[in-house]
């Protein structure tokens, strides 16, 4: 058994700090106010969270390839306004399929760019970003889009229903991490995944397919989004044009804060969900400790750097960086 | 050498051909589609054109150094919008009451140096923890924004002075005050950049950070300047623009982050860092501006102006590289 010195302590805080960090919250939050640990209230967070959730999975998988997504924001606006337009005109039962093969069109589009082409990863989606927007607003005529008889369709059953005792949306969102969590750690494609994002160059020697990897890698994200506007709709049965927009960062915030290195090859969908609980608990916490809602950004901020910090200071086993 | 040359130049003069070709387009379409009986070429419309590309170019243009170093800065949007509320609060303030139109310059100066603080504190953090930019600045683009969102809620912040409003209205030799400040920007950047040291060092730690270190390049204090340099830009652009309407939204300047970097994109900087023209982005910026005036002018859904430079971005880029991949064929030959 290996000696406890400091140092390896201290390697042991950085590895598991995120960890360490989510159970310290959840004690001093249940210290300030113990409506903090109910029941009801856990299942609130979730599922107000797993929307947020089901992007960050997908992201995950772009992330640990080494590339980037900023489009799953307006590209979640797209699927919600599609969906609810074509519920009104085909029924909800084609509308669903519809709505992903369009989704995944546009996710398909973004992996030709970035892994057939090799484009950078961050301007196409940033292009495709605002590409995307205009196409929702285009599609939709600049107005909202609602379901005209929301009474009678069982449509809403994905957003607002419950199966025993537990809300479709959590269930939704913890099915697909389970099964992207064993897709990533326990395939072949998964592996491709983290040698890709880990090394290209020595993937590509030891035969991987880059290209295709990182291609499949976006439709998985667009996937995820897809789903995320299908939860979206069924939840408010009516959305603006805008409804995603600015959730490309806090997705990327949450996928970070889990430990995914946006230089690729590390990450896992566990530490994600566990980063999107953060996000949401604290927003939570802190709205029972009496704080305004806003404040949870700045606080955010914080835990976003020092989540970093810790990670890299414990890599390079220094705390400030060498660069003078 | 020739070839070279040629590369050199269609790549310095793209965006300027891409300006033209829009100019050409816009007026031929124009004469065809639009509503309005007037040109599209009408000297007042241009130099409107100018004025309303201030606010995203003068961000634009910090903008611009920060990726020559190889950074990128995505919380713009959140140092705009938090100056701004400065700017307006800060003349309501009961201990400058006194000084009748004189809160103007203090107005002013509490609201730049908000811009330099923000600036520096991501400055800060990039040299003394090493973390990667677009991380630094992604968490501060939200901590800033909270900052905003904390100060006053969702109300909007309004204050109208109307010394202000004259002056942000005034036009000199038919320019705005807005494209002087645009214009005087651009030039002080400009000289930094291509006369000084501090601008001859900042390619070369884009170029290659280890080299510049060893070159005895302080690398961290530079990128820090550099971060408080974007910062006071942001507060420039909001300045000028909240003198004249006056009243800040807490969700003002979201996205300007996107244009900003889709601005400089356009103009040819490239995300790695070590090459890129203060001039260029100028002419990105002015491109995207004629492009959103333009497809109004010819009637098109102002949905559509979003498509297009999405489309317009990625375009660009596949472009560029197949540049470069020449570039570098040749290199080996």
């Amino acid at each position: 058994m290996p000696a406890i010195t400091k140092a390896s302590l201290g390697r042991f805080i950085a590895r598991q700090g995120i960890l360490i960090a989510f159970v310290l919250f959840m004690v001093g939050f249940t210290l300030a106010n113990e409506r903090f640990l109910a029941p009801e209230n856990i299942m609130g967070v979730v599922r107000s969270s797993a929307i947020l959730g089901v992007m960050a999975l997908g992201v995950t998988f772009v992330v640990i390839s080494g590339n980037l997504d900023l489009s799953v924001g307006s590209m979640m606006s797209f699927s919600t306004i599609v969906v609810l337009d074509l519920h009104d005109k085909l029924g909800p039962g084609l509308a669903i399929p519809a709505m992903f093969a369009m989704t995944l069109c546009l996710g398909a589009l973004i992996g030709f760019l970035v892994g057939y082409l090799k484009l950078n990863s961050l301007i196409v989606t940033l292009g495709m970003l605002s590409a995307i927007h205009g196409l929702t607003l285009t599609y939709s005529g600049g107005k909202n889009m609602d379901i005209a008889d929301k009474e009678g369709t069982w449509f809403s059953i994905f957003g607002q229903g419950e199966a025993l005792g537990i809300p479709v949306p959590i269930l939704i969102f913890l099915g697909l991490a389970a099964f992207l969590g064993i897709v990533l750690a326990k395939t072949p494609f998964g592996r491709k995944i983290y040698a890709v994002g880990g090394n290209g160059v020595a993937a590509t020697f030891s035969g991987i397919r880059r290209a295709r990897v990182v291609f499949s890698c976006y439709l998985v994200s667009s996937f995820c989004v897809a789903t995320a506007g299908l939860l979206q709709a069924s939840r408010s049965l009516g959305s603006q044009n805008t409804v995603g927009q600015g959730l490309e960062l806090e997705v990327l915030a949450a996928v970070i804060l889990g430990g995914a290195s946006l230089l690729g090859g590390s990450g896992t969908v566990f530490k994600t969900v566990i980063g999107v609980l953060i996000l949401g608990f604290i927003q939570n916490g802190l709205l029972l400790v009496g704080l305004q809602f806003y404040a949870q950004y700045v606080v955010t901020w914080v835990i976003i750097i020092l989540a970093v910090w810790l990670d890299i200071a414990a890599k390079r086993g220094k705390l400030l960086s060498p660069i003078a | 050498m020739a070839s070279g040359m040629l590369s050199t130049f269609l790549k310095r003069g793209a965006i300027w051909g891409f300006i033209l070709v829009e100019l050409i387009f816009f007026s031929v379409a124009g004469e065809k589609l639009s509503l309005s009986d007037k040109a599209f070429m009408d000297l007042d419309n241009m130099l409107l054109l100018f004025k309303q590309s201030a606010p995203i170019g003068i961000i634009a243009i910090g903008m611009t150094i920060i990726m020559i170093n190889g950074n990128i800065d995505l919380s713009v949007g959140a140092i705009f919008a938090l100056s701004a509320i400065v700017l307006l609060d800060t003349m309501t303030w009961p201990i400058f009451a006194g000084l009748g139109d004189w809160v103007i310059p203090v107005a002013w100066l509490m609201a730049l140096l908000t811009g330099v603080v923000l600036g520096a504190l991501n400055g800060f953090i990039v040299w003394k923890t090493g973390i990667d930019a677009f991380i630094v600045t992604l968490g501060s683009m939200l901590g800033y924004r909270g900052l905003v969102f904390v100060y006053n809620g969702e109300n909007p912040t309004s204050h109208l002075n109307w010394t202000l409003v004259d002056f942000a209205e005034a036009q000199w030799l038919g320019l705005h005050t807005a494209t002087l400040f645009l214009l005087g920007a651009t030039a002080v950047i400009w000289f930094i950049m291509n006369r000084t040291v501090h601008g001859r060092n900042a390619y070369a730690i884009g170029n290659n950070r280890e080299a510049a270190v060893n070159a005895g390049i302080r690398v961290g204090p530079h990128m820090m300047i550099n971060f408080m340099i974007i910062g006071f830009l942001a507060a420039l652009s909001a300045v000028v623009f909240y003198s004249e309407s006056g009243s800040v939204n807490p969700n003002d300047g979201e996205l300007y982050e996107l244009w900003a970097i889709t601005a400089v994109v356009l103009g040819g900087t490239k995300l790695t860092g070590g090459s890129g023209s203060i001039i260029s982005t100028f002419g990105g910026v002015l491109a995207i501006q004629l492009l959103r005036k333009g497809l109004g002018h010819i009637g098109a859904d102002t949905e559509t102006v979003n498509l297009v430079i999405g489309l317009i971005l990625i375009a660009v880029l596949f472009l560029d590289r197949q540049l470069n991949i020449k570039g570098k064929e040749e290199l080996r030959v």
